[in-house]
């Protein structure tokens, strides 16, 4: 039997979980905790420089493992620092233990030093919480909060521990559940066989099909039968912001993203489609634009791990609850037998289907011509993505922030594989990147890290420099250097006039060549278009160090196409400052 | 449309507070709500009642079950159902009123379970709508005070909400 404290089986769980990182910062009500790591762990502990740094470096390696990341902050304001990546975790299923310090349990109430009810702050943008109400609980609480936050759909877990119950001197039996199985939470485990073949008999007769696929069937590990099944089927794909990289972004079936800044052809393809097959979606507004006028022709069939996102926004007319690789393997064996059985796709209606959406990629596709090039002189965001895409093969991890530079992000890089795009596309929260990045490149040290990002949301994390440097992280910042909050600038010049209320710096902004050298990191200014491609490479070329490439870009470009909102449907779109359909 | 929805949650501290915080989180709406520890000492029966469209009503059904907390629900307004709420209601009872409100009482079969010289304390066990008919009924006499425990119902027959 093996005696251990509080603050000892924390650290043991972790380790007999898996854990490879613990993201954190210390402070009173952790410090048994802290003292314990310093004792007994192997896991590798980052110190970052504030706690929701810490909570977004978590995130990113959760989402380029599947893995949870883990977070360990002081009570109080530490506490509180976390949310905004809690919520960020939340709004995207991303699977996450967070442990808080809590004061200790018979002053809890009392208004405490560093007291905060983390329980009730963090109760609507978490999975699921727990508050340890004695020591020997640690072990259990802990193997469920990683059940939790992995199965079914993930999300973030709480864990919040009063100080003394991590005490030193209270040793309790330590055993590390094997198994887990809860009667209140039993996620799905397949779909129901008859909805899939209802679907199934529905694709086989398509005449204008689209598969829009989201977040879940890169969280849900469903990329590859994804492709199986489009492939076999000969229908177009779109993604939406979360769901890039599910299907190759370079393969010829592949419409690009969908949605508020998404591509002429594939919105165009979902409001003239009879069939969407949604998996792994949520029919979110940034999506459908005005609900009553989403897509009047299609039947909707909706996979999805969670019932409860199913017919929520929009009614699904098959709804399939399961995971989506269970689910789409099914789908696909289903099909494969049609197939055998002498079935086939109207392939007729398939082929003129096609040549449609070939006339609108023709006509405005992003891909196809590229819009953005004028006679300025200068550097164009979108040229910028480009490049940086061709230099890395569409291979690097690319983070981004939030603001017009994730949209351009999301547009012309093609990530040809799930999990190397990594963005706050549910909660939107500037300040993602760089963390995020950290967490990546902490666990793919051999691969590119590149933080795409702007004046603004770096400024939000920008401290993690110095985690940086610490830790020796070589991540590449690239900033799409506009001098504006871009995003709310390019909603003031088409909604408000122009009058650009608090969306500029005024000439506040550092030297950021020069403050990232500070840091002992590397800087690189680019300011020309035949700078463009020379400065990446030679950035690209630094393996060992973080590289801050400021890019000097045309300040007044917009993000196009764009939605017409409100009252408009999904092919409703600005195409240029000047062009709409 | 009315509903009543009832379910069986892990008797734990903070269970009760997801239940309530999701419908405010969410914007549903709750007409009553009724929460106790069962047979089982680790579980709570909750019953609320809520009105919405069938789109809402889908919603929160599976937001309900979606909570990790919950390990039971069901809508029992979707099938036959027995349905109760208990009322005590104190009002003024003077002169004429007394056997008034004695006569009231008895046609609704509630009951009178405290009595001062100026005052009678009434307890009723109905369905909601019959509660409101009592306060109706009893008119212009002065309401002093009205407790009401919220709705609780059972499935009619052999259906049960069990684990
Ligand atoms: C934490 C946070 N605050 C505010 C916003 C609202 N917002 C969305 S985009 C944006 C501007 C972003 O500017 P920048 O990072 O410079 O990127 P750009 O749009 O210029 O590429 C703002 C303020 C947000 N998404 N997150």
């Amino acid at each position: 039997m093996e005696l251990l404290s509080g603050g000892e089986m924390v650290v043991r769980a972790l380790q007999d979980e898996g854990v490879e990182f613990i993201f954190g910062y210390p402070g009173g009500a952790v410090l048994h905790i802290y003292d314990a790591i310093f004792n007994h762990s192997d896991i590798p502990h980052i110190l970052v420089r504030h706690e929701q740094a810490a909570t977004h470096a978590a995130d990113g390696y959760a989402r380029a493992t599947g893995k949870p990341g883990v977070v360990l902050v002081t009570s109080g304001p530490g506490a509180t620092n976390a949310i905004t990546g809690i919520a960020t975790a939340y709004m995207d299923s991303i699977p996450m233990v967070v442990l808080s310090g809590q004061v200790q349990s018979h002053l809890i109430g009392e208004d405490a030093f560093q007291e905060t009810d983390m329980l009730g702050i963090s109760r609507p943008i978490v999975k699921h919480s727990f508050q340890v109400k004695h020591a020997s609980e640690i072990p259990g609480i802990i193997k469920k909060a990683f059940y939790i936050a992995s199965t079914g759909r993930p999300g973030p877990v709480v864990i919040d521990i009063p100080k003394d119950l991590t005490n030193p001197h209270d040793k309790y039996e330590y055993v590390y559940p094997e198994e887990m199985r809860l009667r209140s939470y039993q996620p799905v485990t397949k779909g129901h066989t008859g909805q899939i073949r209802k679907a199934v008999n529905l694709l086989m007769k398509a005449r204008r099909p689209v598969i829009y696929s989201g977040g879940g069937v890169v969280q849900g590990g469903g990329s590859e039968l994804l492709v199986e099944l489009a492939q076999m089927l000969n229908f177009p794909v779109t993604n939406t912001l979360m769901g890039l990289g599910a299907y190759p972004g370079e393969d010829r079936q592949f419409l690009g993203m969908l949605g508020m800044h998404g591509f002429y052809e594939a919105n165009n393809a979902m409001h003239h489609s009879d069939l969407i097959l949604a998996i792994g979606v949520r029919f979110d507004d940034r999506v459908t634009n005005t609900v009553s006028k989403f897509c009047p022709d299609a039947t909707i069939i909706h996979v999805d791990v969670d019932p409860a996102s199913i017919s929520k926004t929009v009614a699904a007319h098959v709804p399939i609850v399961g995971p989506v690789d269970a689910v789409l393997a099914e789908m696909v064996s289903q099909v494969k037998e049609a197939m055998a059985s002498g079935e086939k796709t109207d392939e007729e209606a398939l082929k003129v289907w096609w040549d449609r959406i070939d006339e609108w990629r023709a006509q405005h596709g992003l891909w196809h011509t590229p819009r953005y090039k004028d006679d300025s002189g200068l550097i164009k965001p979108q040229e910028v993505i480009e490049e940086l895409w061709r230099l890395t093969k569409g291979e690097a991890f690319i983070t981004s922030d939030v603001g017009q530079h994730q949209m351009y992000a999301a547009q012309y890089y093609r990530y040809n594989k799930p999990r190397r795009w990594i963005n706050s596309g549910g909660l939107g929260t500037m300040g993602f990147g760089l963390p995020a990045a950290m967490g990546i490149k902490l666990k793919f040290p051999e691969d590119d890290v590149i933080c795409v990002t702007g004046e603004g949301s770096i400024q939000m994390n920008i401290q993690e420099l110095s985690t940086c440097t610490q830790y020796d992280i070589p991540v590449k910042i690239l900033n799409l250097h506009n001098g504006y909050l871009g995003m709310v600038k390019q909603w003031q010049d088409m909604q408000y006039g122009g009058r650009y209320s608090q969306s500029t710096y005024e000439k506040s902004l550092p030297d950021f060549v020069k403050l990232v050298e500070a840091y002992g990191h590397v800087g690189i200014r680019i300011t020309k278009p035949e700078e463009l491609r020379p400065k990446l490479e030679e950035a690209l070329a630094i393996k060992d160090r973080l590289v801050f490439i400021d890019c000097m870009i045309d300040p007044h470009e917009h993000v196009y196409p764009m939605h017409i909102a409100p009252n408009g449907s999904m092919r409703d779109m600005w195409l240029s400052k000047t062009e709409r359909t | 449309m009315r509903h009543i929805i009832s379910l069986l949650m892990e008797n734990e501290p903070g269970a009760l507070s997801r239940v309530v915080g999701l419908f405010s989180q969410r914007g549903y709406n709750i007409e009553s709500l009724n929460v106790a520890v069962t047979d089982d000492a680790t579980m709570s029966r909750l019953t609320l009642v809520t009105v919405g469209d069938e789109r809402v009503i889908e919603q929160i059904t599976k937001q309900l079950n979606k909570l990790v907390d919950v390990i039971k629900l069901v809508d029992l307004t979707e099938g036959a159902h027995i349905e109760r709420e208990m009322m005590l209601i104190k009002v003024r009872a003077l002169g004429a009123q007394r056997a008034e409100l004695k006569r009231c009482s008895d046609i609704f079969r509630a009951q009178i379970v405290d009595v001062t010289s100026s005052t009678f304390t009434v307890q009723m066990v109905g369905t909601s709508e019959k509660l409101d008919s009592f306060i109706q009924a009893i008119g212009d006499i002065a309401i002093l005070e009205v407790v009401r425990s919220g709705v609780s119902g059972i499935a009619r027959g052999e259906k049960t909400l069990s684990v």
